[in-house]
Formats: structure tokens, sequence, C-alpha cells
């Protein structure tokens, strides 16, 4: 039970924890506590001591940056003025605090405003929920649109309206790469014909494609009043990130082994067995490794490309709170970095099981 | 003599000034030659030589996997034309799906031989097969688990259930460590024995050889490689592994094979 235990624990990726699990079990003690080391407390310290270092700077640029501004005072206003402003930043009144990096802390009160923020705004939709309950009611029965929330939304809201996005354009871009790259690696004419124009493309920026994809959609979808910029955002995302899934799908399909050719030229296996029983199966692993690039590609571009095309999500979110400027903005963004980070690393995690799951080459 | 028997049996397969060559920049590479066999129905022919002299090739051409520079390969004395299950083929990697099971894989040709059968037919060939390999109890596991030796008893499980008119064998336990060898030569010789099927094998091994087959092919060193000398195997069938060993002629055509190939 316990073998089977760690196993699972291996497939989800934790197999960090194996050690300490024996340690606790008190097997190998010393080459145990050797590998606790080595996988979880060195990784643990390296943490501590980027935050250090972090802290470090943060203070560093802090420091210069509150100078500043009491010296443009005394220069501005003269020496009363700058000992006011510098017992003001002391007390650490947000009016008065230099515009700087942020510091570790810092974020951390970020995180806890945005979490304080998103609570409240929570609160103000379910009570908006229930007040409009009764009308919203009666207009369905009549045939009426409800009544929406239309208030700011929260963090968390904007996770999820990027999370929707990201997920529209990856589908978008697996169902455009997967069909496209088999087609291509079946087909040496095509692949060749077509090689240029992919080998173009592939390289073109987000915010081109952005552009690009806007151009259409803006005379497509002319008299549509649906959602424009999530459309543009997520096509754009699709297409930015589909190159990595296209290549490696054909390159997947175009290099089955010989020897499995072999076998299905000596069983004289028809085209549609010969593709869905052979060829797919055994180019899956490729697939999914593109897959799995594309998706983190999606991620990364999604960021961008939300902050250019106005679209909601964290990509605004970021740039908006660069905008507004208030003392805790700074330390916002850092904290939209770090979730957006993890975020991509869960993402990545998820595709790596999924790809276990399907691929025959897994042991 | 059971071996002579077999040299009235009408001709199976034939094959006709076989020459295969490459390009290369200094002009062309001839593998082989000016090549010509003739196989007879329900004979074991083996084809033995250095690595290089271009035997693995010659069977690759019968299976249909690898172009004929020039002459032909008749099949009951029609030209072959492309791969196909008539000529069954062990490779030397077993070349499993490692996706299906065990049962899955050799289904996957059954199906195509057998496509008038009913489903309950298919998998009871399909099972016969498996179970005459020694594989009864694992049919249901993915290819990918099995070890190498009982992959390639999926082979030639694979193989005979195709019930070809030819059976070709590339060197198919060249993979497999000593032991083992052994224990499916003898899976082999069984299964064979019962099907009567004609076969041709591909190897280096001189004991295999001679175990196995009527006939022995030793062909030259290439480039421009064609048979050498042949031995003609007259020992009784069916065969058993210690009375074949124990055979004072197994001796002399062992004699007469590494002779050759010191050559």
């Amino acid at each position: 039970m316990d073998s089977k235990f760690i196993k699972t624990i291996k497939w989800l990726g934790l197999g960090f924890l194996e050690p300490l699990i024996n340690l606790f079990q008190g097997k190998e003690t010393d080459k145990n506590v050797r590998l606790v080391l080595r996988q979880i407390i060195a990784p643990v310290l390296s943490v501590f001591i980027f935050l250090g270092v972090c802290n470090f700077g943060a203070s560093y640029l802090y420091n210069i940056e509150k100078e500043r501004k009491i010296e443009k005072t005394r220069a501005d206003q003269g020496g009363a003025a700058a000992e006011e402003m510098e017992r003001c930043i002391d007390s650490g009144e947000a009016s008065c605090k230099p515009n700087s990096l942020p510091s570790p802390g810092d974020v951390k009160e970020g995180a806890k405003a945005l979490w304080a923020d998103h609570k409240k705004i929570s609160e103000s939709k379910k009570a908006f929920k229930n007040k409009t309950a009764k009308i919203n009611a009666q207009r369905k029965a009549s045939g009426l649109e409800p009544i929406k929330y239309t208030g700011r939304p929260s963090f968390v809201d904007q996770i999820k309206t990027s999370l929707k996005t990201v997920f529209a354009g990856f589908l978008l871009a697996a169902f455009l790469a997967i069909p496209a790259g088999i087609v291509l690696g079946l087909s040496e004419t095509l692949r060749s014909s077509l090689n240029w124009i992919i080998q173009i493309l592939k390289p073109v920026s987000p915010v081109v494609w952005l552009l690009l994809v806007s151009m259409v959609i803006k005379t497509v979808l002319a008299n549509s009043d649906s959602d424009k910029s999530f459309i543009i955002s997520f096509i754009s995302v699709g297409f930015c990130s589909m190159w990595a899934t296209l290549v490696n799908t054909t390159m997947g399909v175009s290099s089955v082994d010989k020897d499995f050719l072999n076998v299905s030229k000596v069983l004289r296996l028809g085209v549609f067995s010969n593709v869905f029983k052979v060829i797919l199966p055994a180019s899956i692993p490729m697939i999914f490794t593109g897959l799995r690039i594309t998706l983190s590609v999606s991620w990364m571009v999604l960021i961008a490309i939300e902050l250019l095309a106005q679209s909601p999500g964290l990509g605004s979110f970021v740039w908006e709170e660069f905008q507004n400027g208030a003392s805790n903005s700074n330390a916002k963004i850092i904290v939209a970095m770090f979730v957006i980070g993890f975020i991509g690393f869960m993402l990545d995690r998820i595709m790596m099981i999924i790809q276990k799951l399907v691929s025959f080459d897994n042991n | 003599m059971m071996s002579n028997a077999i040299l009235d049996n009408k001709i199976m397969l034939e094959c006709m000034d076989i020459k295969k060559s490459y390009p290369s920049p200094d002009g062309e590479f001839v593998v082989l030659e000016d090549f010509q066999l003739k196989i007879h129905e329900k004979e074991f022919v083996s084809i033995i030589g250095h690595s290089g002299c271009g035997k693995s090739t010659l069977l690759t051409m019968v299976a249909g996997l690898n172009d004929i520079t020039d002459g032909k390969i008749l099949l009951e004395s029609r030209k072959i034309r492309g791969a196909g299950p008539d000529r069954a083929v062990v490779f030397q990697s077993p070349s499993l799906f490692p996706w299906m099971t065990a049962l899955e894989n050799v289904m996957i040709g059954v199906k195509q031989v057998f496509s008038h059968g009913t489903k309950k037919q298919r998998e009871d060939i399909c099972k016969y097969y498996l179970t005459k390999v020694g594989l009864g109890n694992s049919m249901h596991k993915k290819a990918r688990s099995l070890s190498q030796g009982m992959k390639q008893r999926v082979g030639i499980a694979r193989a005979f259930s195709l019930k070809p008119k030819v059976l070709l064998l590339d060197e198919p336990f060249g993979m497999l460590d000593s032991m083992t060898r052994v224990e499916l030569q003898d899976v082999l010789i069984d299964v064979w024995s019962k099907e009567q099927i004609t076969a041709i094998m591909v190897t280096h091994d001189v004991d295999e050889a001679i175990f196995l087959s009527d006939r022995v092919i030793m062909m030259t060193g290439g480039p421009y490689a064609k048979v050498g000398d042949v031995a003609h195997i007259n020992i009784e069938r069916p065969r058993n592994r210690t009375t074949t060993i124990e055979d004072p002629r197994f001796y002399k055509y062992r004699q007469h094979l590494l002779e050759f190939l010191d050559h």
C-alpha cells in the first residue's frame, strides 16, 4: 500500500516528498536524510535566500528613491518641507511613500489587500444577486434579459477570465494544429509546399497576430454584439501558440518508427486503420510535447494580448495597476506576477499528467 | 528421407536473377547480384552469412518492403507486388505496437486476413496461437510491459495467425539472450511442425540454422554477394533438441558451415 502511495505521489510530480515519507517510516535513515537535505531543505533555503536578496534590493532602491524625494522637496519648497517629508516617509504614510520596487513584505500586504478586495466584491455581488433575484425572475418570465452585475471585477475574477481565454485559445490551437499536423505529416508534398509559409508565420510576434486578428474580426463581426475583445484575444492566443503543436505533430507523424510502418505494410492495413491505429498512437508523445509547449506559450502571450486588446483578465489588471500608480500598485503587480507564474506551472503539470495517461511510453 | 521428399514438392517461392544496388558517390554499390533461389512448399530454408552480406536485404525484398533493382521474385509463379500478409514477417525487433495488448497486436492482422469470419472466430484464432507460443495467461497485457522474449513470442504468433504462404524470419532471435533464444527456437519449431508453412530464416547462428532447417544457404560476403554453398540437413523431423545435438550428422553439418564462414 505504501509503495502504491509513493507511486501516486511520483505520478503527480511530487516525487521530492518520497525521502521524507521514507524517513518517517525509519527506512535507510542516512540515505534519506541526505535526500531530504537535497530535495526539500535546499530548495526551501534557496527560496529564503531569494526573498532576502529581493528584500535587500528593494530597500536599497527604496532608499535611493527616498533621498531623491527629500532632495527634490528641499529644492522646491525649502528645508522645513524636506524635514516634514522625511518624517512623513518614515511614519509609513501611504500618501508620501516613495514609488519603487516593493519588498517581499509589501508584496504580502498587496496580496492581502487583493484578497480583501475580492471578498468585498463577492459580498456586493451576492447582495446584488439577492436584490435582483425577484426582478430577474419577472424579467425572465416576460422574456427579457436579466439584469447583470456591472461592478468592477476582483483579482480572482480576472484570473478566471484569463483562464477562460487561455483555454479557448488553447482549444482553438489544438483543433487547428493537430489535424493540420497529421495531414502535413502524411503528405510530403503538402509539407514542402507549406513549409515556407509556416516557417515565416511561426516567429511572428503576439502583438502582430493580435492586430491581424482584430483587422479580420472587426469586419467579420461588425454587426454582431458578441464580446469582440474576448474573441479577438482568444483567437490571437490560439494563433500565437499553435505552431509548436503543428510542428511537433507534423514531425511525430512523419517520423513514425519504420518498424511500425513495415508491420502496417505487411498486414496491408487500410488508410484509416493505418492512421488511427498505428500512426496516431505512435505520435501521441510528440503531439503532447507540442501541446505542452502550446499551453505554456498561450499562457505567456495571453498577458501581453489582454493588455493590448483591452480584454479583461490578468494582463489588463497588470496594466491598470501600472497606470493607476497607487501606493500598493507595484506590490499588486508583483503578486500578479507570481500568480501568473504559479498558474503557468500548474497548467504544465496538468498537461504532463494527461500526457502520462495517454502515452504508450510512460514507464 | 524427409528432406528429399520436400524437394519433390512444388516450388513455392522463386528468386530469379535478383540484383540489389544503391547509388553512391563512387558509382553504384552492388549488394547482391545474380542471386537465384528456389524454395519448395513446406520447406524451411535458412540463409546464413556474415554481417553486411545482404541476407536481410534479400529477405526484405521478398517481403516486399524493399525495392528490387533487377530480376524478379515469384510466389506460386506470380510476381510479387509490394508487401502483404501472404508473406508474414517476424522482425528482429519484435515491432509490436506498444499501445496495444498482446491479443490486439495479433488481432489487427487476423482482422485483415479473416475479414469474412465472425469476431468470435477471429478471437479464437488469436487465442489459439498465443496459447501455442506460451502466452495463454498474458494475452491481455500491454505489449510494452512484456519482456523481449515474450514480445518475440507475440511476433511469432502474429506471423503464424496470418496463415501466410511464406513465413519470413529476419534474425528473429538476434536480440535475445542465449537462454531465451533456445526456448524460442523450441517454440518456433513446435508451432512450425504443426503448420508446415514454407519458411525462410536469416540468421548468424550456425546451430540455430541446422536445428531448424531443411536447407542452409551460405552466402558469400558482400558486395556482390551470392550463394556460396548449400547444405541439405537430412535430420529426421520432428526434431528434438537433445537427440539432434547428439546426432553425429549435426557435427558434420556444423563443421561444414563453420568452415565456409571462416573462409
